[in-house]
């Protein structure tokens, strides 16, 4: 049983167990535009909320992705780095960014549920 | 609230209600509120543009008129001569020349378009510096010459390999203009003056249309299937991938024409022992330059990886320790080449093609090397 939660910043979460997948929304994909690289976390490495965590990169533009809680990568998707355009196609499926081990459950109640991330984007 | 009062301010070319119309999504850019995309997208319409023909509206730019109180067209282009390193008389009437405004410094205080249409010279700046062109023209060349702001016109670009055909069917004229061909023609019965020139490295044409009948030109334009509407974010990729210099980032008024690699818009009669040598702003330093080398030079970057190296990135010799030795001014993806491109200046050493380089890109060092420019093949009708 997963549930989804969103931050302001526009990161989805599927919260499964203690690990969390994170990537970016269909909703910041489109504000992008073309994804053209991204570059993600290293496995082991220790994230603490907030802080920069990957970046993906259109034609015009780089933007950070946040780290929206703290806890370990476990795993980061290397088919990003073949086919960044799956962020386009595929943002909250098929293009998630890395794995995270939840280090502190608490965080999560600053999340947004989907309908308040549809009424923050509205 | 801030941002509203930005977009309250920001002026509109007469395209701006089409631009609304095609689903632009509008960004202050030189003063202006202007489309960076389409629906279609950044890579769509510079891929489009390679492909077939792309319109862009380019009607913040300055279009100037340079009128001779004489009569005589040889006055206008001996006064402007004043003003920039270009041979300007020889221009021939119908023909259009790259050129740069310079400071005392050698540096470089806009570049333009001048082009002789027969009784005065007709020149395009860029948007940002319009006003300052027309002061600097005002102030330096009162004497021989009456300064017009053509304010009350637009100017669109149409680009790729099927411009040609596409204003075919408007203007009859079109298919014999050559490269940087450029006059008065009768376009879909609106006077316009047409060149054949653009930013893009590709064929194609720019139409300066009294801005009454722009947008209905515009829209007869796009009524042609191959031709799609092109935003700032693919002019800026196709120019990059062009190795043409965009002002403000690539050069400006601490680059002189020789390091920014831009010696081949300055005739021979301009250069030491030419006819008319020097006589412009800061040729001391700037034939000095063509004299004795310029101590740093503007060069194509491409990377190793994949990461796109951005305008700001310090470059560095080596993959560890040192101090930078340069600088990114331009860089990003270029579509058409699959990969990231960039330009920027490294000392004259630096220069040479294939020398290997870094790139600090988030306290990473990535590999680059100097490359050839432009990055893709320009088909200009020669």
């Amino acid at each position: 049983m997963t549930t989804t939660l969103y931050t302001s910043d526009h990161e989805w979460l599927a919260i499964d167990g203690d690990i969390a997948t994170v990537g970016i929304t269909d909703y910041a994909q489109s504000q992008l535009g073309d994804v053209v690289f991204v570059e993600l976390p290293k496995v082991g490495r220790a994230l603490k909320k907030a802080e920069a965590a990957a970046v993906v990169e259109s034609v015009k533009a780089a933007s950070d992705v946040y780290a929206p809680i703290s806890g370990e990568v476990v795993e980061s998707n290397e088919a990003l780095a073949a086919e960044p355009a799956l962020v386009n196609s595929d943002a909250q499926g098929a293009a998630w960014f890395f794995k995270m081990k939840i280090a502190d459950k608490s965080e999560l109640g600053g999340l947004m549920d989907e309908a308040a991330y549809k009424a923050h984007t509205a | 609230m801030s941002v509203r009062d930005d977009k309250d301010s920001l002026k509109r070319t007469p395209l701006y209600n089409l631009h609304l119309s095609l689903g632009g999504k509008m960004v202050p850019f030189a003063g202006y509120d202007m489309p960076v995309q389409y629906p279609a997208g950044v890579l769509k319409e510079h891929l489009h543009t390679r492909a077939s023909a792309g319109l862009f509206d380019v009607s913040h730019m300055g279009q100037i008129a340079l009128r001779p109180k004489s009569g005589r067209i040889e006055d206008a282009a001996r006064a402007l001569e004043r003003l920039v390193p270009q041979d300007i008389v020889a221009i021939a009437k119908g023909r259009q020349r790259y050129a740069q405004f310079t400071n005392a410094d050698g540096g470089i205080l806009d570049d333009l378009m001048v082009a002789n249409f027969g009784d005065h010279l007709f020149l395009v700046v860029n948007a940002a510096c319009k006003e300052q062109d027309a002061a600097h023209l005002r102030a330096n060349l009162s004497d021989t010459c009456i300064i017009d702001s053509l304010d009350d016109r637009a100017l669109i670009a149409l680009q790729g390999p099927k411009a040609e055909s596409a204003l075919a069917k408007l203007c009859a004229a079109a298919p014999a203009m050559t490269f940087m061909d450029a006059g008065p023609h009768i376009v879909a019965g609106i006077k316009c003056f047409v060149s054949r020139s653009g930013y893009t490295g590709e064929d194609g044409f720019e139409i300066s249309v009294p801005a009454a009948d722009a947008e209905r030109f515009a829209k007869t334009l796009l009524e042609n299937p191959d031709v799609m509407p092109i935003g700032l974010g693919a002019r800026d990729s196709l120019r990059l991938e062009a190795g043409l210099c965009l002002y403000g980032h690539d050069i400006d008024t601490t680059t002189t024409p020789v390091e920014a690699a831009l010696e081949w818009s300055v005739q021979k009669s301009r250069r030491s022992g030419g006819a008319r040598a020097g006589g412009f702003p800061g040729a001391d330093k700037i034939l000095g330059h063509f004299d004795h080398g310029a101590p740093r030079r503007r060069v194509g970057l491409r990377a190793e990886g994949r990461a796109p190296v951005r305008e700001g990135a310090l470059l560095f010799a080596a993959g560890e320790g040192g101090e930078p030795i340069g600088q990114v001014t331009s860089g990003g993806f270029g579509p058409s080449l699959n990969a990231p491109v960039a330009m920027g200046y490294v000392p004259a050493a630096s220069s040479a093609l294939e020398t290997k380089l870094f790139a600090e890109v988030r306290g990473q060092r990535l590999p680059l090397q100097v490359a050839a420019m432009p990055f893709v093949k320009n088909t200009y009708k020669r």
